[in-house]
């Protein structure tokens, strides 16, 4: 485990009265270090806090922002809830899993074979007056059509061409 | 002329606002904070004397502010029986993971307002003797949680959080606490087991109350984000002038959260009570009406899983005549006052007041599978009715909108709904995911019939094909 991703743990655990209560946060920081919780991870978690592994396992499985198994690089988040499905988002998800080669019947979150995108249905975002609500990444789009669907899926993967490897701002995240 | 009225929006509308510590101490934040800090006892005829946090606490309870985040109830009164004499902290959680589906007024103030809520946070906190709190916010505010973060590292700075808060001896904490995209977390108690660390199975109430037993087993407050944000304005203006707005047993302003088949989609404070569901779906101050060409033929008043009211429903409530008196009157669905009472009277609710309008572009049977399946995927799954009875309904509409739908779904999908709720289960929940298949059911079981009808049709022009 790196030492600055251990110290950010520490931080995260001392807010807490009770480390246990320390353990969602310490997943999202370690989901993002390492771009999925493996059973290392969790063996580590629940060691750090205290737990049994059973205590970290059964949060991985339940919360549906954790993943064991790493995503693409752009994730792609569409709601499927009331005011976005009325507003044609659940075309646009059609739309995307075409243009991606993924099936658009298909339960879960699904990764093209490029490996560049993770396209999943969630729940209400939260922004229903700018339906339809896309997430890629950390950054909503809003009132997406088809055209701006391609615009955005173009502008990834324009800005993975121009990326070097070991481009570490690349690495941490930055998206359009 | 309905209209809306801003105070929790005051800021969030001006122009060229920023989420700058700068910019709200500019437009008078932390003032009233400061006034809060700097009561003195008030001595009474009698002699005895009332505390500042007694003295706020009863502002609130005068105000009568009712929760703002779905179930309506009293604040002053959940404030009222937190456990003051056990010795345990006693913490607040401030629920900011916004997750009813057509709910988008949280996420506003957080985006555009946060150091409005966090002023509000900790005039409760004060109130109320906590020394630690926690901003309980949904995993998918990214953003949300990065801008209110930044917030509380400002007010910190300034003095306002922390130790020592303005030099009044009173210490604070508040640190963020991100959930991971469960709807179950929204539930106090749900909310509460998730802060514990464990999966948000929620409590059974009695005996866990959150004010008796919450987090850790102390008493512990959650309380909304409008809510917090509304208990700044009642300490600024005093809970009797805030009672003064809205209407009787519905006080002040809320926000309202329009969306779906209207032209303009958004986010109105209202005075509660004085605007009525047809001002807020047509009026040019609010919906601005239907898309052209279209009537109106469905409303969701209070998220998803309010009751559905039908377009040209007649509905009965109580209504106060000029001269006093309370009586029973029937009137359009889209008369009804948005407010608590009403709505619940009229036999639904205004919950979180998300309000979902939907045209006869709507298709009511796919309308409700979309909203089951939201359902299906968020039950926590601790109690049977729910985990089992959530799945089947999800599961028989999705086969009635596939056209594949069973002469006897309509009363099966009835039969499974009606023995979810009604105290059959831990929580509301329950209450959620049955309550739209009943209503949808009952209102529109026409359209049900008629897919049923269509599917059987076309079975038998399969079968009379394949046997020709």
């Amino acid at each position: 485990m790196p030492k600055e991703v251990e110290e950010e743990v520490d931080a995260l655990v001392r807010r807490y009265p009770k480390p246990r209560s320390a353990v969602v946060m310490v997943l999202h920081a370690l989901q993002e270090h390492f771009g999925c919780i493996s059973p290392e991870t969790i063996e580590w978690t629940a060691r750090k806090l205290g737990l049994r592994p059973i205590n970290v396992l059964e949060l991985v499985t339940f919360y549906p922002m954790f993943r064991r198994e790493p995503f693409g690089k752009f994730h792609l988040r569409i709601c499927r809830t009331l005011s976005c499905a009325l507003a044609g988002s659940h075309q646009l998800h059609r739309h995307i899993c075409e243009r991606l080669g993924l099936n658009p019947e298909k339960p879960g979150p699904q990764t093209s074979a490029d490996g560049l995108f993770t396209v999943e249905f969630v729940e209400c975002l939260a922004s229903c007056d700018n339906a339809p609500v896309i997430m890629c990444n950390e950054t909503q789009h809003e009132q997406m059509t088809v055209e701006r669907v391609d615009k955005l899926l173009d502008e990834c993967r324009c800005k993975c061409r121009k990326e070097r490897p070991g481009d570490l701002a690349a690495e941490h995240g930055f998206e359009p | 002329m309905p209209c809306e009225r801003h105070l929790i929006l005051k800021n969030i509308r001006r122009p060229g606002y920023s989420t700058d510590i700068e910019c709200y101490l500019r437009h008078g934040g932390y003032e009233v904070l400061r006034k809060a800090l700097a009561l003195k006892p008030v001595v009474q005829p009698d002699g005895t004397a009332i505390g500042p946090k007694e003295q706020i606490r009863r502002e609130v309870e005068i105000s009568g502010l009712r929760g703002r985040g779905g179930a309506g109830f009293s604040c002053g009164m959940k404030w009222s029986l937190v456990d003051r004499k056990s010795g345990k902290p006693i913490y607040l959680v401030c629920n900011a993971d916004e997750s009813e589906p057509g709910t988008f007024k949280d996420r506003q103030i957080i985006h555009h307002d946060p150091h409005q809520l966090i002023e509000g946070m900790i005039i409760a906190c004060y109130a109320n003797d906590v020394h630690l709190a926690f901003v309980y916010i949904r995993g998918e505010f990214i953003q949300g949680a990065r801008i209110l973060t930044r917030a509380l590292e400002e007010a910190r700075a300034g003095g306002f959080l922390g130790r020592n808060i303005l030099g009044t001896g009173y210490d604070l904490d508040i640190y963020i606490h991100r959930g991971a995209g469960a709807y179950i977390c929204g539930e106090e108690t749900g909310l509460i087991e998730s802060l514990e660390g464990k999966r948000p199975y929620p409590r059974i109430k009695p005996p866990y109350f959150p004010a008796v037993l919450g987090l850790y087993q102390c008493p512990t407050i959650v309380n909304n984000v409008e809510t917090l944000c509304a208990v700044k304005h009642i300490v600024d203006m005093g809970g009797a002038e805030y009672a003064r707005l809205g209407t009787p047993d519905n006080t002040g302003t809320r926000l309202v959260c329009i969306s779906g088949h209207v032209k303009r989609p958004g986010c109105y404070e209202i005075e509660v009570g004085k605007v009525t569901l047809r001002d807020l779906i047509f009026d040019g101050a609010f919906g601005c009406g239907l898309r052209d060409g279209h009537r109106l033929k469905a409303i969701i008043p209070g998220g998803v899983s309010a009751k559905v009211f039908r377009a040209g429903e007649k509905v009965r409530v109580n209504k106060r005549t000029p001269d006093g008196k309370m009586v029973e009157t029937e009137m359009d669905v889209l008369d009804l006052p948005y407010d608590f009472t009403s709505v619940s009277a009229a036999g639904s609710m205004s919950g979180s007041g998300a309000i979902i309008v939907l045209d006869d572009s709507a298709d009511m049977v796919e309308v409700l599978a979309n909203i089951s399946e939201f359902f299906a995927h968020e039950s926590c799954g601790q109690c049977t009715p729910c985990r089992e009875g959530s799945l089947w309904m999800a599961k028989i509409l999705r086969r009635l909108v596939k056209g594949q739908g069973q002469p006897s779904d309509v009363a099966l999908l009835l039969s499974v709904a009606d023995q979810i709720p009604g105290g059959r289960t831990i929580c509301a929940f329950g209450e959620a995911c049955s309550w739209p298949v009943q209503s949808f059911l009952v209102k529109f079981g026409d359209e049900f019939r008629a897919k049923v009808q269509a599917n059987a049709e076309k079975r038998s022009e399969r079968v009379l094909a394949e046997t020709q």
